[in-house]
């Protein structure tokens, strides 16, 4: 009698485990880099001021946005993040991820000066249209820094610490929801300490 | 010096002249065809261990733009920097297992097509054979009660108490035969 219970609650098992399954976002890979320290890199800003490092902003809590003009969903978070810059205090440095796209340039004609003043003009471009939430950005053109920090798809938004640890990633564009839910109680959690 | 002129200035009148002047000839074009072939086969070579190692690493390796192709096959762009990256490390000599940790290193143990085995993955690794365990012993203890009940019917069964039975009111109904034979058979002498 109470045997026929057993395949029973196993079977009720399995569901209950393909149910978490199935709410879950295959896409969302979570990253090994939480709570390890941001990775370290100099790069050409998009202004043309002097080089930026995450050693600059030690100390601060902040966020880095990697974008770009081709990205469709940067367009879609873009106003959430203009919004949040001008609300909140902290830096947030864009990464300019791989501006230039194979397409862009399929002989490889171009010099990295020149590929680099492209990428300028386009993204001041699309800043100036759509309106810059950022601190300042800087100019990943061969997509290196984008990959010591794990990135694999546009937009991604990490939290920095004061030490320079990263504390948070999100995949995919930030929303209003995400930013009232997780960012800013992150933000304000790490502020405080 | 052109293999041809060389025949022409032997002058050939014997065999001897002829196969001398054919050695000749033989030994000048193979000395041609290996010096060319040496230049254009080097790099050629260099590259194709290149190539290939990166082929071997990158099966192993998730695409992580097209999650269920590998690294080797996916046209994706960050696929083909990956790759880029992966050929940079062979050139610089890095083994196999450094630039797979390079890439779980930023890209967590996701990227792996077989994961490592660690207290995280054991469940991956060894549940299917614990589960076949559970099963194997499951199938052993029901087999075993059933061949011990089978061996209790035989001793208990209704049947073979109705064989008792049916052996017991023969061996009455052969009592009672008996005796009605010795009551008659008493009758008849007196």
């Amino acid at each position: 009698m109470k045997k026929f219970l057993i395949p029973l609650v196993l079977f009720g098992v399995l569901v209950l485990f393909l149910a978490v399954g199935l709410k879950r976002d295959p896409h969302e890979i979570p990253s090994p880099l939480i709570n390890k320290a941001a990775p370290d890199f100099s790069l050409q800003t998009l202004t043309g001021t002097a080089p930026f490092s995450p050693q600059d902003l030690k100390g601060k809590v902040w966020m880095l946005n990697v974008w770009a003009t081709w990205c469709v969903s940067c367009r879609e978070e873009h106003p959430v993040l203009v919004a949040f810059s001008k609300q909140i205090g902290v830096p947030i440095v864009g990464l300019s991820y791989k501006e230039i796209q194979p397409q862009d340039d399929p002989e490889k004609k171009l010099s990295t000066e020149a590929l680099l003043k492209l990428a300028r003009s386009r993204g001041s471009v699309w800043l100036e249209r759509h309106g810059n939430p950022y601190t300042l950005s800087v100019m990943d053109l061969d997509g290196r820094v984008g990959i010591d920090y794990g990135v694999y798809g546009v937009p991604e938004t990490y939290i920095i610490d004061k030490n320079g640890v990263i504390r948070y990633k999100q995949i995919g564009p930030v929303t209003p929801q995400t930013l009232s839910e997780t960012i800013i109680p992150i933000i304000k959690g790490l502020e405080n300490s | 010096m052109s293999p041809l002129f060389l025949i022409q200035k032997l002058k050939i009148n014997g065999v001897q002249n002829f196969l001398w002047a054919s050695v000749l000839l033989l030994l000048a074009l193979g000395t041609c065809s290996t010096s060319s072939l040496a230049k254009e086969a080097e790099p050629l070579a260099s590259d194709e261990v290149v190539e290939a190692r990166l082929v071997h690493i990158a099966e192993e390796l998730r695409c992580l733009v097209c999650q269920n192709e590998s690294l080797s096959s996916s046209r994706a762009d960050l696929a083909e920097d990956l790759r880029a990256q992966v050929r940079e490390q062979i050139i610089k000599g890095k083994t196999d297992q450094e630039i797979k940790d390079y890439l779980v290193e930023r890209y967590g143990d996701f990227v792996l097509y077989r994961p490592a085995v660690k207290p995280m993955t054991w469940l991956l690794w060894f549940g299917p054979f614990a589960c076949l365990l559970i099963a194997l012993g499951v199938l052993l203890i029901a087999i075993k009660r059933r061949n011990e009940k089978i061996q209790v019917k035989e001793f208990t069964s209704d049947q073979s108490h109705d064989v008792g039975q049916w052996v017991h009111m023969q061996e009455q109904k052969a009592d009672q035969f008996i005796n009605a034979t010795e009551t008659h058979t008493k009758k008849l002498k007196d």
